[in-house]
């Protein structure tokens, strides 16, 4: 089976999920995503203009304005053409197959697409049906894939912890339904993170979720024992509902992270969250906005992160 | 009308012949085997040189489509896909549009199928009024329409105390229940087996104990009811194992697997290959491996193609947002060959999955090639090879997992009631 992320000559053509995205080119994309952030101050995100003449699509078949603004910086950035695109509320709503939308928008004469759908495969369904010189990038499909996401958490914990041979890092959370986490997961174990644990209780978590490589905990306290990362995971109301959780209040007490509970894990550990959080559910204010969270750089990180792969995928060579 | 099939290796799995014979049909029937009958003189002579000759083959579960959804598919397209498959009996279930609810329906759709004189067709009627699991179907008008069973199709019967009755209402009248045991609310939304790959892909999972809990209430009910229980498309291991026990333990239970859970598993979804989008759901190696052996030791009764056309359209979509269903009746005989060769099951075994053994979970004396009986019969080349492309599929539903495939076996001709309705 060919991978579909590479094109007939084995390079990078879609971005469609950290799970067989070979090393290097995680590890190309960390390290160019490091060449747009300005080294005087840290926090400051170059303009480069590699996608100068190029049309990049965000076509957002589910809403989220977040992720979307950031691909939209993170084009512009690069000097791309920006055309956004809000399909949950028109096409598909008519009628028009998920075919025709793309066939309709390839006609455009688009460089990329930003695709995020609620169907799991919506990406790799969308990249077999594009035409060879168009690139898809993932920005979120169901339960399956974010690989944006986990690249930027990748780039955040590299660059708190330089090394990924001797990590220990837990994701917490509703893993059953979490794009995000299934890619963290796979980014983690392909970059060499030992020991990767998920927490959470049975009803959110797959059944067969160690097949993933990772360890399971049910109890938050033994599960972030140690660790040097805690990624949390964001929980959706509507998990009350269908009998996964009896409510938000019995989760927080139980799987929230607090600073008790941060304590049990490494002194320098440090905190992520894909936002956007639900403070006193998944997570206590004190950690959200404590030392120790790293939640706002990786919102940062996740400009250039986004930079490096569309310029990585369509851009002249940097 | 008299034809002789000469040379032929005779494979009749009902009367254990498995040997180089002849076959002389008179009008309608078989008129001997292996003698010639006095004063024969053949109209038609068909050369089986290399060929083996077989009871035209008898499928337990194929879709056609009608009446309702003749955009996926229509009788024509269908029972020419069945004849080119070697098919000449197959049994159709009721999730039409409307369902087969009314004598009425399954009267037209027998007389349409009658007017192509291409294969059997053997309705199975709906055991509920619109499939709806509330209201029994008025059964014994039904079955004088021409139904041999009464089925659920993939449609919940969620209310055991319906289930129960409808069950003692058939078991009163002597008529067959074929059920497909899958829990709905652990069923609900899912797309694939909860394993390895539905968590790896994120898709939506059906767990082993979806099956697992509607067949031990089925049992339990066909125990308590005495009724003539069928079970449709096993699919874990789990439930060959509860299938198994029940008929040591004396229990009147029969069973039938798809083509695709005895070749494919969740594996062969891939990266989302909607193909594979079928139900029940593709399972892991371990449930495939106990699907054979299920096959081999006689739990499972009978290997049926679940032919299912899907309309293009339907089929092109992300895997979960896929409609469900493959084309398969063209491939059943090559398939059943490749089971057979794969596990090393001797032909005269292996065929009987595909003809007596269906034949008798209809309750029809057929499936064989007995002097007297009807002419039903396949002829095919063991050697042949070919590859599965879908545009020169019959079907209209174009739509396999088994797409690129290389198959050995092919179908030369097929007769029903004495006369070649396919030949190439």
């Amino acid at each position: 089976m060919n991978n579909p992320q590479l094109n007939k000559h084995g390079e990078f053509q879609h971005l469609l999920s950290t799970e067989g995205l070979p090393v290097s080119i995680i590890r190309d994309i960390l390290d160019r995503a490091a060449t747009f952030i300005d080294n005087s101050d840290g926090l400051e995100i170059k303009n480069v203009s590699l996608l100068q003449g190029k049309s990049v699509f965000n076509v957002f078949f589910e809403n989220s304005t977040r992720t979307r603004t950031t691909f939209e910086i993170a084009a512009k950035r690069l000097s791309a053409d920006v055309v956004n695109l809000n399909i949950g509320s028109s096409s598909t709503s008519k009628g028009e197959t998920l075919l025709d939308t793309v066939d309709n928008l390839c006609a455009m004469h688009a460089d990329m697409f930003i695709v995020r759908h609620s169907a799991s495969g919506a990406a790799h369904f969308i990249a077999k049906h594009v035409a060879p010189e168009v690139h898809v990038v993932n920005a979120g499909d169901g339960r399956h894939a974010h690989p944006t996401q986990a690249l930027l958490d990748m780039f955040t914990i590299r660059h708190y912890k330089k090394e990924f041979h001797n990590l220990s890092v837990a994701i917490v959370g509703d893993v059953l339904h979490s794009r995000v986490a299934r890619s963290q997961i796979h980014a983690l174990t392909t970059l060499g993170v030992p020991d990767v644990r998920v927490v959470a209780p049975k009803t959110l978590l797959p059944n067969h979720v160690d097949k993933l490589g990772v360890r399971v905990y049910q109890d938050m306290e033994q599960g972030l024992k140690d660790v040097d990362v805690v990624m949390m995971l964001r929980l959706q109301n509507e998990r009350m509902q269908g009998a996964l959780l009896p409510s938000a209040q019995e989760y927080f007490k139980h799987y929230g992270l607090t600073q008790n509970r941060l304590a049990l894990a490494k002194k320098d550990a440090i905190v992520m969250h894909p936002g956007p959080m639900n403070r006193g559910v998944e997570i206590d204010s004190r950690v959200a906005d404590g030392s120790q969270a790293v939640i706002l750089p990786q919102v940062t990180y996740g400009i250039a992160v986004r930079m490096a792969v569309m310029s990585m995928l369509a851009g002249s060579k940097a | 009308m008299k034809t002789h099939i000469r040379n032929g290796h005779l494979i009749d799995p009902k009367n254990k012949i498995n040997a180089l014979q002849d076959l002389y049909i008179i009008d309608k029937r078989i008129a001997s085997i292996g003698k010639v009958p006095s004063g024969f003189v053949a109209d038609k002579v068909i050369d089986a040189s290399g060929l083996i000759v077989m009871p035209g083959m008898i499928d337990v579960a194929a879709r056609l489509r009608e009446p309702g959804y003749e955009y996926i598919a229509t009788l024509e397209s269908e029972m020419a896909a069945a004849v080119t498959g070697g098919v000449t009996s197959l049994a159709c279930p009721p999730d039409t549009d409307p369902p087969l609810d009314e004598p009425g329906l399954v009267e037209m759709l027998k007389h349409r199928a009658r007017s192509l004189n291409q294969c059997r067709v053997f309705p199975v009627g709906a055991l509920t009024y619109g499939l709806k699991g509330a209201e029994l179907t008025e059964m014994i008008e039904l079955s004088d329409a021409g139904c041999k069973a009464f089925s659920q199709a993939d449609a919940p019967l969620t209310d055991t105390r319906v289930l129960m009755r409808a069950m003692q209402y058939a078991a009163t009248f002597g008529y067959r229940v074929w059920l497909r045991p899958q829990d709905s609310f652990l069923a609900k939304d899912g797309v694939a087996h909860d394993g390895e790959v539905s968590t790896r892909l994120g898709l939506p999972a059906i767990p082993v104990v979806a099956e697992t809990i509607a067949l031990s209430t089925m049992l339990q009910l066909a125990k308590e009811t005495g009724v003539i229980m069928h079970i449709c498309r096993i699919s874990s291991a789990e439930g060959v194992e509860m299938l198994r026990t029940a008929k040591q333990g004396g229990l009147k239970v029969s069973c039938d697997v798809s083509i695709n859970h005895l070749h494919l598993t969740e594996m062969d979804i891939g990266y989302f290959d909607a193909n594979c989008h079928l139900m029940p759901p593709l399972r892991s190696l371990r449930d495939k491996a106990a699907l054979r052996a299920g096959l081999l030791d006689g739990t499972i009764d009978a290997i049926c193609s679940n032919h299912s056309p899907v309309d293009d359209d339907a089929k092109q979509l992300p895997f979960a947002e896929a409609e469900a269903g493959a084309t398969g009746i063209e491939l059943l005989l090559p398939l059943v060959l490749k089971w057979a060769e794969q596990d090393k099951v001797p032909l005269l075994e292996a065929l009987s999955r595909i003809t007596i053994n269906p034949a008798q979970l209809l309750g029809q004396k057929m499936g064989h090639l007995s002097v007297g009986a009807h002419a039903d019969i396949c002829v095919f080349d063991p050697k042949a090879t070919w590859k599965i492309e879908p545009a020169a599929l019959k079907s209209q539903g174009k739509n396999t997992p088994f797409n690129g495939y290389e198959m050995q076996g092919r179908v030369r001709y097929t007769l029903l009631n004495g006369q070649v309705v396919f030949q190439q």
